[in-house]
């Protein structure tokens, strides 16, 4: 039989995908990377990006929060605080928040607001990866 | 003596609030339901990401660079993070953590440390509000609707707090969820993080892992998850002793209308009963006198 990865995201709610595919892509602390059957042992920090993985030919795409990755014997395991499948993508919602993001960012440029800087980024990142995701905007 | 009108209006409101309390113990049975579903689907991550981070622990110690969350230095100043309910009717929940909160806050301040004080909760807040206590953080509206976000937000402060040397100790105090009838006060130590718990390692053999970036770095860059695991850990217990604590108070009130039912009703009867002999003793004492008019 063909090698196969075992792929497991697991968040607080619990485990979002658990499958056997061929390939897995995601974006890491120092960048994308991808694994392949056979990769070798690795462990790195996820950054707030998309995750996807080729299965059957097929290639599927998750929106990932911050988080952990390692994989260890064609076993790549996801720890995540959230993740969401694209068709489980509230795109309304992530529209609401860009704008409220964007909002925030303005006021403090414009120093009529005193705002966690970090949070709102982080926000505006969170929200624009999902919409693009979500109206299939990063291509492969 | 109250009449008898006034009996069975008693009777009815006392069904009435016994019909509430038995709808608020199955709703609080339902929420309980869905917190401890929450803590089952919880389990894998908090369990694995704590195995990560103690390898990593491990990994790092060797090399002597320790991030700054893991270094301990004299304690001047304790941050105390009291976990309450923001709705009431639940029996003595918050009335128990409030107090061990003010007894672990005053033994503190007896050793001569600062307070500095985060709530989560309506409740702890307007106790301590009452009590003219300076509050950095609080968090209200969370029960409900309790996500892992919130653990990161409250988290993140902390950490902050830590790392700037506005706090040199972060407590929490809690209430955590040991069976339906029983919960148990908690004071846990959050910052600095002592030894990073954990169960015994699967593979305890040497695994040449690729770092990227390197193990201390990385180290430092997953730190903040331990305590958000804590945190969501302590938020998710505190839920479902609120759910168990209303459950048991509810089932306690709905026993006790029973109760009151039954005595009222008893006394109903008595008065129904006298005021029948009441009666009677009226028509025998008529029909006595009108005989005694005719002879």
């Amino acid at each position: 039989m063909e090698n196969k990865l075992t792929l497991e995201v697991i968040t607080p709610y619990g485990e979002l995908i658990n499958e056997q595919v061929d390939e897995v892509y995601a974006t890491g602390a120092e960048g994308d990377f991808g694994v392949f059957p056979g990769h070798c042992a690795f462990m790195t920090a996820l950054r707030i990006g998309s995750l996807s993985y080729k299965k059957d030919g097929q290639t599927q795409y998750v929106f990932i929060n911050r988080g952990y990755c390692e994989v260890l014997n064609d076993r790549v395991l996801v720890l995540v605080g959230s993740a969401e499948k694209v068709e489980e993508i509230d795109v309304e919602r992530a529209k609401a928040a860009l704008a409220r993001a964007e909002e925030r960012l303005r006021k403090a440029q414009a120093g009529e607001a005193d705002i966690d800087h970090a949070r709102a980024q982080a926000a505006l990142e969170r929200a624009t990866i999902r919409i693009q995701l979500a109206t299939k905007l990063i291509p492969r | 003596m109250p009449t008898l009108r006034d009996i069975r209006k008693k009777i009815k409101a006392i069904q009435g609030t016994k019909k509430i309390t038995s709808a608020m113990k199955m709703v609080a049975a339902a929420k309980l339901r869905k917190v401890q579903d929450s803590m089952l689907r919880y389990r894998p991550y908090a369990t694995k990401m704590q195995q990560v981070l103690a390898d990593l622990a491990g990994a790092v110690e060797t090399r002597g660079d320790v991030p700054p969350i893991l270094l301990r230095r004299p304690v001047k100043t304790v941050e105390v993070l009291v976990m309450t309910s923001d709705k009431g009717l639940c029996g003595a929940f918050n009335t128990n953590i409030l107090r061990a909160a003010h007894k672990e806050i005053n033994r503190l301040k007896g050793e001569g440390l600062n307070i500095v004080l985060s709530v989560v909760g309506r409740k702890a807040r307007d106790y301590f509000k009452r009590r003219d206590f300076q509050l950095k953080n609080v968090w209200t509206g969370i029960s409900g609707k309790l996500q892992y976000t919130h653990a990161q937000m409250i988290a993140q402060e902390m950490i902050n707090a830590y790392v700037t040397e506005a706090v040199d100790e972060v407590v929490v105090i809690f209430n955590e969820f040991k069976s339906v009838i029983a919960q148990r006060v908690v004071i846990n130590r959050l910052l600095p993080i002592g030894r990073i718990d954990s169960t015994p390692a699967e593979q305890p053999t040497f695994i040449p892992f690729t770092y990227e970036p390197r193990a201390p770095e990385l180290f430092a860059m997953l730190l903040p998850i331990y305590i958000e695991i804590q945190i969501y850990r302590a938020l998710l217990e505190s839920q479902a002793a609120e759910e168990a604590a209303r459950m048991t108070a509810m089932d306690n009130a709905t026993k006790n209308c029973d109760e009151l039912i039954r005595k009222t009703t008893l006394l109903a009867n008595k008065v129904r009963q006298a005021s029948i002999t009441k009666e009677l003793m009226d028509i025998v004492g008529g029909v006595e006198a009108l005989k005694q008019s005719e002879g």
